[in-house]
């Protein structure tokens, strides 16, 4: 079974969008296989995962509130990954939009009860996950730290600082000792667009930055650069682009989307600060990210289906009694076969019988 | 021998305890990175090594199996990265994340039944009265295994990166693969036995972890450690024996964020003691990195590039 990999002359359009779609269909595959090792039916089981989860109109809703702050995030992370720009922290930066969006809404407590007090909460937020984007890109640009370890442990910072605030100062003094804030003020809550179901403005904000992503990657100056940073530096070094320029632009976009993440998960689903409020977004992002070919509208595609193996993993979780972490495995899984899947766009996959018996 | 002697003999030892798997890990990365390769999967491979090796021990009751299953398990982990690297070329940095994110997740899933079990420690060797010598004893003679191991590697990784002719192929291939391939080298196979070197390495580290350092399987019981290790082989500039180095600080720092925290005679929140060592990652790196040159001069060339034979 060997084979040779040949390099095509021009990249496979074909296969950039064929890539994922066969890293899917393993995915079923091989999760059918590792459920029939566990000793379940493996269609039985695949229907619990990827298709019981959708049977219901809460469950369509839950998807996309799911959905929402993975598509955040990852088109902040996509735009960055164009230019070779590796923010891994998105995580703590969604963290820290929860922090900084959530203590304003805590201070307002009640008493603001305007029109005001929502965009305020929002906007807040998405300061707080820009500053903390600022922190890798200020340490790569002015010392040449890598982002990547960076942006990472500034992920570690940020859930124990969150932690701290939630059991010292933030701490609801009615809430028999939980580590956790009050629930914040109504003002300060995204409403709930859909009766019945957790779907909230959020998701609606997470398609207009959907569509601003677009914009900035396809329409704008910057969007080019970093695009030709990432395609050829030394091109981009020519024509008089700034790589410091684009590692800020990459950071302070993709922290300012994550924050936003955050703030609408504790300010829309959770409603209050408490010491975990999210299951991974930030690094499953990632996988989102280039899922969607790092473009604004695979993106959403991708958001979707990394959402449906949360819910997924829930399902089986209820009815299979299997860990949570089948998730993980999952996500992890398909990202391995869509890494694997893009070889055949640059290059044609030739074995090796064929080529000794022609010779 | 009294008692602030005392006390200090089993700080030193609890860092050096703290400080062995980020050996382990940083010096199978160091051999990885030497051949020109970035494995950011060190994390998802220190994970799979200590359930691995926590579940192996307490199935068979064996310690000795445990790292043997540790080691084969970053391996196995490390052969996924190779072949997706390597031989798909596949871009090292986004298939090293997902090698943690795929650790991380497989981990917990396979070691869901022995969150809550316990296992005999690796024993502290004893060898009678040498251990028993105030401060030296303890101190020299009174580790368990693995520490000594650790030791030893450093050196075998120095002496055979600086010493060896086989080490000197390896950084070959590293700074210029090209050029080796030209000669005759294999490149993409000496890569490939690096990675499953820094694989086994990891696994060690993981391995360390679930059966010295706090003897249970907890989910994500890494916390980031896979991570450090990777800053630890830019602080240490590649070498074997500046991760020593590197690694005793972070375990210094580690003990005494724990001594603060237990003692209690701060009045500082304890989340703001157990981000230390994170903090103290970045800081180092900022340091080290500082200097471009410096870095420029010391990382492998062709770090993180492919290497496909035809071009």
């Amino acid at each position: 079974m060997a084979f040779k990999l040949e390099a095509r002359g021009a990249s496979s359009r074909r296969w950039v969008y064929g890539a994922p779609v066969l890293a899917v269909l393993l995915t079923l595959v091989f999760g059918g296989i590792l459920f029939a090792l566990l000793g379940f039916e493996p269609l039985a089981a695949l229907y619990t995962f990827f298709i019981s989860p959708l049977n219901s109109a809460y469950g369509v809703a839950e998807l996309l509130v799911k959905a929402a702050p993975l598509a955040l995030c990852a088109v902040g992370l996509a735009l960055g990954f164009r230019g070779n720009v590796w923010n891994i922290g998105a995580e703590g930066q969604l963290t820290m939009g929860a922090v900084t969006g959530g203590g304003v809404a805590l201070a307002l407590g009640d008493s603001g009860a305007g029109w005001w007090v929502l965009p305020l909460v929002m906007m807040a937020g998405m300061a707080g996950g820009m500053l903390w984007g600022m922190i890798p890109a200020w340490l790569k640009t002015r010392f040449h730290a890598s982002e990547i370890l960076v942006s990472l442990m500034l992920t570690y910072v940020a859930d124990l600082f969150l932690s701290m605030m939630v059991h010292g100062p933030w701490r609801d003094p009615d809430g028999y000792g939980f580590p956790q804030s009050p629930m914040f003020g109504d003002a300060a809550t995204l409403p709930i667009l859909w009766a019945g179901t957790r779907l909230h403005l959020g998701v609606l904000l997470a398609l207009l930055a959907v569509a601003v992503g677009w914009f900035v990657i396809a329409r704008t100056f910057i969007g080019f650069q970093i695009k030709v940073m990432g395609l050829t530096p030394v091109a981009g070094g020519y024509a008089g682009f700034s790589h410091k320029r684009i590692i800020w632009m990459s950071f302070l976009l993709s922290g300012a989307l994550a924050g936003l993440a955050g703030v609408c998960e504790v300010a829309g689903p959770i409603g209050q600060l408490q010491p975990v409020i999210s299951p991974g977004y930030g690094f499953t992002a990632i996988i989102v990210a280039f899922l969607g070919r790092l473009h604004p509208v695979g993106i959403l595609l991708a958001s979707l289906l990394m959402a449906l193996s949360y819910l997924g993993g829930e399902a089986v979780q209820i009815s299979m009694r299997l860990p949570l972490a089948v998730t993980g495995v999952f996500q992890g899984m398909l990202l391995f076969f869509l890494l694997a899947c893009d070889v055949l766009i640059r290059y044609r996959l030739r074995w090796l019988s064929s080529v000794r018996e022609a010779g | 021998m009294d008692a602030d002697t005392l006390a200090l003999t089993g700080v030193v030892m609890a860092m050096m305890r703290a400080a062995t798997p980020l050996i382990f890990a940083a010096l199978g990365e160091v051999m990885t990175e030497k051949a020109g390769v970035l494995n950011l999967g060190v994390e998802g491979m220190m994970l799979m090594g200590a359930v691995a090796a926590f579940t192996a021990a307490v199935t068979t009751g064996s310690p000795v199996l445990g790292l043997v299953a540790a080691m084969l398990a970053g391996m196995l982990m490390a052969l996924l990265f190779a072949f997706l690297t390597q031989t798909l070329m596949a871009n090292q940095v986004a298939t090293g994340l997902a090698l943690t994110i795929f650790g991380v997740g497989l981990s917990a899933f396979v070691g869901r039944d022995m969150v809550g079990q316990t296992v005999e420690p690796l024993a502290a060797i004893q060898l009678g009265a040498l251990s028993r010598i105030p401060v030296v004893g303890p101190l020299l003679f009174g580790h368990d295994p693995l520490v000594y191991v650790s030791l030893a590697l450093a050196a075998a990784v120095w002496w055979f990166l600086r010493r060896s002719r086989s080490g000197l192929v390896v950084r070959a291939v590293g700074e210029n693969p090209q050029a080796a391939h030209a000669i005759g080298y294999p490149v993409r196979l000496i890569r490939y036995a690096a990675i499953l070197f820094g694989g086994a390495m990891s696994g060690l580290g993981g391995a360390y972890l679930s059966l010295v350092y706090t003897p249970m399987w907890i989910e994500g019981m890494t916390a980031g450690r896979g991570w450090i290790a990777l800053a630890l082989v830019v602080f240490a500039s590649w070498r074997a024996e500046r991760v020593l180095l590197g690694a005793y600080l972070f375990g210094g720092i580690t003990i005494a964020q724990l001594h603060l925290q237990s003692s209690g005679g701060l009045a500082v929140p304890s989340q703001i003691l157990t981000m230390l060592p994170y903090l103290a990652t970045i800081l180092v790196l900022v340091l080290i990195s500082r200097d471009e040159t410096r870095i420029r001069l010391n990382a492998p060339a062709s770090l993180g590039k492919l290497f496909h034979p035809e071009g």
